[in-house]
């Protein structure tokens, strides 16, 4: 029999592991997207409770939001819809800066 | 999620059967579709949909509002060939998302030792082919210049609908190859699906340069004319 190749890079699969290795998860995935947006529907960001995360929802832009917003998914152990987008000048440091628009379903992995 | 459908998402995955998760937004529940398994009304139409075109998205349904996220099976890379291309191409392909597996009969080339944490199947691509069939989310790429080994493998791959079909070798080589497969009684529109010579001209000379060509090609063929061809237009 074959043997089984680890998958490298697969945010799923790394919410597997560190679901086994007892570490406490939250999910992020792109639900929606409007316009230009970096990373299609369906895409995942895992989030560990230290705040360590593999894959990604964006070209990078909103990926620190995410993450903050992880930490109190999983303290309080309830899912919540983010939305990004370009509203203006100040909305820039926690938008798209392509101009999209997404939005980010980030759940808690329950045991 | 809860634990028991993000394991059998992911079994799905590894195993290369289809599945959709569906999450219903409102409340967070979550559960796994596998395909064949029919969801009952409202979700039978907006699953079977999703399934079909390989798209993830919101729908409503029920007066619910849910998401379904589809998970198709990963496309698959053939490499005929334990050789040196092989060497870079499988971990390059594996980074890119594909399940890699090298056929090579020829056990000086196809040892663990050269292919580290890779798929090897060290038998005649025939035998190969009987115990994990190539479908139409496979690529197959000929790497060893060797008619009986290469040959028997083009033409299953070309009878398999695979989505992408390479060869390695000159031109003058490929157009041996080419009357060769004729005169075996594959028809031409199915021999000028073969990529030959291999990979995107970029002028690669090293063979991991050559394996970047390869990829790089297998890519496009994917995204140019793939997996989106089973559903409606994209």
């Amino acid at each position: 029999m074959l043997e089984e190749v680890k998958e490298p890079l697969d945010p799923l699969a790394t919410a597997e592991a560190w679901m086994e290795a007892g570490r406490k998860v939250a999910i992020a995935t792109v639900v929606e997207t409007w316009g230009s947006a970096p990373r299609p529907v369906g895409s995942h960001l895992v989030i560990d409770g230290d705040g360590h995360f593999e894959g990604s929802v964006s070209g990078g832009c909103v990926e620190g939001a995410v993450v903050a917003e992880a930490a109190d998914v999983i303290a309080e152990g309830r899912p919540r819809m983010l939305e990004f987008g370009v509203a203006d000048e100040t909305a820039w440091r926690v938008g798209l800066s392509c101009g999209g628009r997404i939005r980010v379903y980030v759940e808690p992995l329950l045991g | 999620m809860d634990a028991a459908s993000l394991k059998t998402l992911n079994r799905c995955r590894r195993e290369r059967r289809a599945a959709v998760l569906l999450t219903d937004l409102e409340s967070g529940a979550s559960r796994v579709l596998v395909e064949g398994e029919a969801p009952e009304q409202p979700l039978r139409e907006p699953v079977e949909k999703a399934l079909r075109s390989g798209r993830s998205g919101t729908v409503e349904a029920g007066g619910r509002s849910y998401f379904l996220n589809v998970h198709l099976p990963p496309p698959r890379l053939v490499v005929i060939g334990a050789v040196h291309i092989s060497q870079a191409l499988a971990p390059m392909a594996r980074i890119a998302g594909f399940d890699v597996r090298i056929v090579d009969p020829r056990t000086a080339f196809a040892s663990p030792e050269r292919f580290a944490g890779v798929r090897l199947q060290a038998v005649w691509p025939q035998e190969a082919f009987e115990e994990s069939p190539l479908d139409a989310y496979t690529a197959l790429a000929a790497l060893t210049h060797d008619p009986k080994i290469d040959d028997p493998a083009l033409t299953a791959a070309l009878e398999a609908g695979c989505f992408y079909v390479g060869a390695l070798g000159s031109r003058k080589t490929h157009a041996k190859r080419v009357e060769r497969l004729t005169h075996s009684g594959l028809g031409a529109a199915a021999v000028a699906r073969i990529h030959a010579p291999i990979g995107l001209a970029i002028g690669a000379a090293s063979p991991a340069e050559i394996a970047v060509a390869i990829l790089a090609q297998v890519i496009a063929a994917l995204r140019s004319r793939g997996l989106e061809e089973r559903g409606e237009a994209a």
